[in-house]
């Protein structure tokens, strides 16, 4: 799986204040070790003028400054920094236990997952909470998390007209995918249940609960504990 | 806190915003804040405020606001028919209002979204870093939604100006816009598809807001055997993504991640004109270099500077 690591990165132009900076063309732990350990040392080596640091599945976008420094500049920066790779201790990423009530009022799709995969609902639930799953990226909304290695037993399409609202912590499964909605939002992912706990809440002193390069694991719930913790909220 | 507006009517999306949220890109929050930078960072200077203070951001047509208190304000942006006891007001230029007047905000002649700044900027909770709202994410502005019916807007601390002061020029709005832009990320992706994107023009759609802005003309061609989307990757403000249906969409500043190619990034100096567009309008993309794009980008921080010091100066009284 390493055979699409490039031995160089690759550049993009992202306008007049942005650059990409690509170290392979899959979606792979590797590569993004990598994205991971540049993120982390150039967030330390903090150059003069750039403004933020975005790291993606295979890539780490970088705005910067144009009157202060370039994309020259910075590609140098990173080239030094590769040196460092070696030394770089990357902490060792989190797991994080999201609790799940599956099935019923709150996963109404995980029977068409189940009849889908020719298993049963109970199968379907085992299969999910086994994890855990390596965030790769955070993105699209706020704390949406896009994880890796659903099972292959589990992949299912996406519904053909998608939900005009998805409740916000609805669990779901969409191709190969599988992710939570921080937010209420509409959606087209197949739901399979749902989590008491805001993956994503600015009033808390921490708005987030991981971030990128930690690790989901999923534990199922009863519904009494899903009422529980829906009124408690304390984590 | 200072009471400053009672909201009659709120127009159909207006916001608080300001100069937008850099601290959780990274965590999927958007940048946000005012999608026309320029008109905004006017506004504020021409009621004495530091360049970043939240002021409402008014979309094809304003509200109807009544003011509690005596201020300076500036209406600047689309042209927008602004009233103030029934008599025209005129926008690019600070207004001592007095309590008790009505404020009347029309629909737009030209242009998109207007900006109305006071002294001391509209007082809301700063969340997360920012007084910009995401509508979206529930958050930032009043209770991180548009304005309503019977909201009270608050003002910060502030002194109105000794001098009223007024813009020595302001850009126009017109239906056809053009634009400049650098090629990328993925250029290669569209070798034909280029020379199609950089020669029509293209309409805006109604689908068009603070996310992106949904184009419509002639099929922009991806190569054979590119595909249709990417490993998802940032996006950036201004970014133009082309979908597998071969219609370019503007990304704007609610946006932080992407799964399609991109054939073109708009400068910075011309997102403005992107922000002011409205559907039906036309709009032509200009190809720069990155080079080109940086002098550019230059001038444009020369040219903000120079109003920021003619503002501040005594001559504009």
């Amino acid at each position: 799986m390493t055979e699409s690591l490039f031995a160089r990165p690759r550049i993009r132009i992202s306008g007049d204040r942005a650059f990409l900076v690509e170290y392979g063309d899959a979606i792979d732990e590797r590569i993004n070790e990598k994205v991971r350990a540049m993120t982390e040392l150039l967030r330390k080596a903090s150059p003069e003028g750039v403004d933020l640091i975005l790291p993606a599945y295979r890539s780490i976008g970088i705005m910067y400054d144009p009157l202060k420094t370039s994309h020259h500049k910075i590609c140098a920066i990173l080239n030094d920094l590769e040196a460092h790779m070696g030394e770089m201790v990357i902490p060792e990423p989190r797991t994080v236990d999201i609790p799940v009530c599956y099935g019923g009022q709150y996963g109404p799709d995980i029977e068409f997952v189940a009849a889908h995969n020719h298993l049963s609902v109970d199968e379907v639930i085992r299969i999910h909470t086994a994890g855990p799953y390596r965030i790769y990226t955070i993105g699209f909304a706020p704390g949406f998390f896009y994880l890796g290695g659903l099972d292959p037993q589990l992949h299912t399409p996406r519904m053909e007209t998608p939900r005009t609202m998805v409740p916000a912590g609805s669990v779901g499964i969409a191709e190969t995918q599988t992710g939570a909605y921080p937010l209420d939002s509409p959606g087209g992912w197949r739901v399979i249940g749902r989590t008491p706990i805001k993956l994503f809440d600015a009033g808390r002193k921490d708005p987030f609960l991981y971030q990128a390069g930690d690790s989901i694991r999923f534990k199922a719930i009863s519904p009494e504990e899903y009422e529980r913790m829906a009124k408690g909220e304390n984590i | 806190m200072t009471e400053m507006f009672l909201v009659h009517s709120p127009g159909p999306y207006t916001t608080v915003q300001d100069n937008g949220r850099f601290g959780y890109v990274h965590m999927g929050v958007p940048v946000s804040g005012a999608l026309d930078e320029f008109a905004y960072t006017c506004a504020n200077l021409l009621v004495g405020n530091t360049e970043n203070r939240p002021a409402l951001e008014i979309t094809f047509t304003g509200p109807h606001l009544e003011a509690m208190g005596d201020a300076d304000i500036a209406l600047t942006g689309a042209d927008m028919d602004f009233t103030i006891n029934g008599e025209a007001a005129g926008q690019w230029r600070t207004i001592r209002v007095k309590q008790g007047d009505s404020l009347h905000i029309n629909p737009a002649h030209t242009g998109c979204r207007s900006y109305l700044a006071v002294t001391g900027g509209i007082l809301v909770p700063e969340v997360m870093g920012s007084c910009s709202t995401y509508v979206s994410g529930k958050i930032g502005g009043i209770s991180g939604r548009a304005i309503r019916t019977d909201d009270m807007l608050a003002r910060g601390e502030g002194e109105p100006l000794k001098k009223s002061r007024q813009m020595p020029w302001f850009p126009l709005y017109a239906p056809d816009i053009h634009v400049r832009a650098v090629p990328g990320p993925q250029e290669e992706y569209f070798r034909q598809g280029m020379d199609i994107f950089f020669s029509e023009p293209y309409t805006v759609t109604d689908k068009a807001n603070r996310m992106g802005y949904r184009l419509e003309g002639p099929e922009v061609f991806r190569e054979a055997g590119a595909p249709q989307s990417i490993i998802s990757e940032p996006s950036i403000h201004g970014n133009v993504q082309v979908p597998p249906d071969g219609r370019p969409i503007v990304l704007m500043a609610e946006q932080t991640v992407g799964g399609y190619a991109k054939i073109a990034t708009v400068i910075t100096p011309d997102l403005f004109r992107i922000a002011q567009a409205r559907p039906g309008d036309r709009i032509r993309f200009h190809r720069v270099t990155l080079e080109e794009a940086h002098g550019m980008y230059n001038q444009w921080v020369t040219c903000k500077k120079d109003i920021h010091h003619f503002l501040q100066t005594e001559i504009n009284s």
